[in-house]
């Protein structure tokens, strides 16, 4: 191509017509490059701001927890989803990675709370309905402390009180949870006003802190006295009182609940401080008794059963209740070889001060000495049978004036009251008596004598049978032979009925000649009307005679 | 040899004549007047700067996600290669093939070639035109078909509008993506393939047009 020249003349073409230069000499192109750049620095800034931050939630379990699915939930408002669901390196646990909105940033303090929403059915309610269809979800609390976290143990269960509700905490010390549970209502004059929201139990196991949550309009009524006490399900109480039956309400029949109240005859006292600690009841009687004051211990020795006493039984004074067993356990004494059960009771002497002597005297007279006079008098401690039912036992005093004498043993710690054997010791030995006098009855003699008797019947009802063969011999072919006479004699009786008939009958020779008979008669009368007709016509024949026939 | 450009004869896009270009670097149709150039003008240099908008591009469309779903069983977002690799999990090997190869292999191939054409323009290399001719035709005819995605998302887009049962909505990754394919066939095309064979004396000239 190189060699060949063009055969065209090019200066036969036309001119091309001249412009005057562009001014600029930037070219334009390069705004695309950096737009571009515009544009993805935008998007890369744009999804850098939209990323939220990322938690760590370690749970025992995932179920219903799904990565790219399962929601975080602060207030039932969206504010996460998980991006992994994944083990921890020893398999123990399950980390859970979500990524918070943006702005979730702070809401990551220390004490942010998560965990798992899930369908429940509890005695509380139910909970959780709403999941069935969506799916669990991630609940989220945000905590109050100022440290930021990023890594977070999620609960068990949902706290059921969530923070910012108005109200109050507190805690009761109980000495056995009973039916409480978590979600657990708290009455105050049967209103449900408040939750229980955790227990534990205290360090060492003594006992049980069940911590509640009291609405606010209602947490002013817990005042500094308040008693709480259990108001679980169906309290009945069996006792030496008798079968006491007392419930709250129908929720708290089937779930249990905590009852407060302050004592009715104390006056108003200011609310408690939130968080207080209280005394868990187990009774409302328990909770709402006066304080017994002074408590005095002491110790009574009982030779006899126990059976039925148990601590917390009465100790009664003719039926007003001056204290409470306290502990009961057995002895056995080396000098006198015998068993003794110590009861150690709680006395309220102030309940019985203000009885028994008057306010002034009270204090003039010691304990010694009020008790040494009592017990010169014959007050003395016996068990008595409360509840013939149950058997339950209690601790009654009682002036016994013909009680042999005896003394308060002062030495003792605490000291040792005198008793009496029960009444149902007197009970079980005239019983004993009895037994006694019933095993000095002759039971062999009797036996034997019993023998001979019913010997002798057996004799004379063989002599019985002897007899029915005899008459079954002797009698026997006369009464057969008296049979077949009177057999032939109504054969008799009967031919001869069958003659009679034969003669009476429709057929017989009688009936045959009564209708010849009557026959003739019939015959006869004809003739006589006969007669008597001709005469009539012809009287004259009486005299003539019979005139011959044709004749006129 | 003896080319047009030697000859000083320049045609018209347009009408087609073919005219004697004049002393002036400008020059006019002078039958319909039409702006007259020897070359593509800035062709190198807009082609280049087709290329990095293009490369910066590619970085988000293939991080980004291009399409959200939502159903009631959750949320999805999908970048380019995630859906690629869900293909390829769940067994759908010739799709995901497809897909990796339209949305992910070309487009970067096709930034590739463009960029070495421009760098062999650029340093006047005198080896294998031919080559580089074809390479640039394959070039061009392949840059279409790397829409595939941003077809697929845009129908889907459409169609999959159920509101609270499902949802489909494209992601910025979509934008990203369809702003690289665009951009590397604008660069395609601001690229003059006369230059492959342009001589070394001529460079001088090349950025004038």
């Amino acid at each position: 191509m190189a060699e060949r020249e063009p055969s065209v003349d090019v200066s036969a073409l036309p001119q091309a017509v001249a412009e005057p230069p562009r001014r600029s000499r930037v070219s334009l192109v390069w705004l695309v490059p950096l737009l571009a750049l515009a544009i993805a620095g935008w998007l890369a800034w744009h999804t850098l701001s939209q990323r939220g931050p990322t938690v760590t939630i370690l749970f025992q379990d995932a179920e219903g927890i799904e990565a790219g699915k399962t929601r975080v939930r602060y207030k039932s408002v969206d504010v996460g989803t998980v991006k992994a669901v994944e083990l921890t390196p020893d398999r123990k646990l399950v980390r859970v990675v979500a990524e918070l909105r943006p702005d979730a940033g702070d809401w990551l303090v220390q004490d942010s709370r998560f965990w798992v929403v899930r369908p429940r059915v509890g005695a509380a309610g139910v909970s959780g309905l709403g999941t069935l269809f969506s799916g669990a979800y991630i609940g989220m609390e945000v905590g109050k402390s100022g440290e930021e976290a990023r890594e977070f143990r999620g609960l068990d269960v949902p706290p059921i009180v969530t923070e910012g509700l108005p109200g109050r905490q507190f805690v009761l010390r109980a000495d056995v949870l009973g039916s409480l549970e978590r979600g657990t209502p708290v009455f105050f004059r049967r209103i449900p006003v408040g939750q229980v929201i955790a227990y534990r139990l205290v360090p060492g196991g003594g006992g049980v802190d069940v911590q509640i949550f009291v609405d606010a309009p209602y947490d002013q009524y817990v005042t500094q006295n308040a008693r709480f006490w259990h108001a679980s399900g169906i309290d009945i109480e069996l006792s030496a009182g008798g079968v006491n039956v007392r419930t709250e309400s129908l929720a708290s029949i089937i779930g249990g609940g905590i009852a407060f109240q302050a004592p009715p005859d104390e006056g108003l006292a200011p609310p408690a401080e939130a968080g207080a600690a209280f005394r868990l009841f187990a009774t409302r009687a328990e909770a709402i008794a006066p304080d017994p004051g002074r408590v005095d211990r002491y110790v009574l020795y009982f030779s006899e059963s126990v059976r039925g006493l148990a601590p917390g039984a009465p100790v009664e004074f003719r039926g007003i209740s001056l204290g409470v067993v306290r502990d009961i356990a057995v002895e056995f004494d080396f000098d006198s070889q015998r068993f003794r059960i110590p009861v150690a009771i709680d006395l309220y002497p102030e309940k019985l001060a203000s009885r028994a002597i008057p306010g002034v005297k009270q204090q003039q007279i010691g304990r010694r000495e009020a008790l040494d006079a009592l017990i010169a008098k014959g007050f003395r401690g016996q068990l008595r049978t409360g509840n013939l039912i149950t058997g339950q036992l209690y601790v009654a005093l009682d002036l016994f004036p013909n009680a042999p004498k005896a003394g308060i043993d002062w030495s003792g710690d605490p000291p040792i009251l005198p008793t009496m054997p029960g009444a149902l010791t007197e009970a079980q030995e005239s019983i004993g008596a009895i037994l006694r006098k019933v095993e000095k009855v002759p039971f062999d003699r009797i036996g034997a004598d019993v023998e001979k008797a019913l010997a002798s019947l057996d004799a004379t009802l063989k002599r019985v049978e002897q007899l029915a063969a005899n008459v079954d011999r002797d009698l026997t072919p006369e009464m057969r032979a008296t049979l077949a006479q009177a057999q032939q004699t109504l054969a008799a009786a009967e031919r001869t009925m069958t003659a009679a008939q034969g003669t009476v009958g429709a057929d017989g020779a009688l009936a045959t000649e009564l209708r010849d008979a009557i026959r003739e008669l019939t015959r006869t009368m004809q003739s006589v009307r006969t007669l008597t007709d001709y005469l009539e016509r012809n009287p004259e024949a009486l005299i003539r005679g019979k005139r011959p026939e044709g004749t006129p | 040899m003896t080319t047009a450009r030697a000859l000083a004869l320049l045609g018209c896009h347009t009408c087609g004549l073919v005219s004697r270009g004049g002393g002036g670097a400008h020059a006019a149709c002078p039958r319909c007047g039409t702006a007259l150039h020897a070359r593509k003008p800035d062709s190198l240099a807009r082609t280049w700067a087709l290329l990095i908008a293009a490369t910066v591009l590619y970085v988000p469309a293939n991080v980004l996600p291009i399409m959200h779903t939502a159903s009631i069983f959750g949320t999805q977002s999908d970048t380019i290669m995630s859906g690629v690799v869900y293909l390829w999990v769940t067994g759908s090997w010739p799709l995901a093939i497809v897909v990796f190869v339209a949305s992910v292999f070309v487009p970067l191939a096709k930034l590739l070639a463009l960029a070495y054409l421009a760098v062999t323009v650029q340093r006047g290399s005198a080896r294998a035109h031919g080559e580089r001719l074809r390479l640039y035709r394959l070039v061009e005819l392949v840059g279409r078909w790397s829409m595939l995605d941003i077809f697929v998302v845009a129908l889907l887009a459409a169609l999959v509008q159920l509101r609270s049962l499902a949802e489909v909505v494209p992601g910025p990754g979509a934008t990203a993506f369809g702003a690289v394919v665009v951009l590397t066939m604008l660069a395609a095309m601001t690229f003059d393939p006369r230059l492959i064979w342009d001589d070394r004396d001529d460079s001088t000239e090349r950025g004038n047009g």
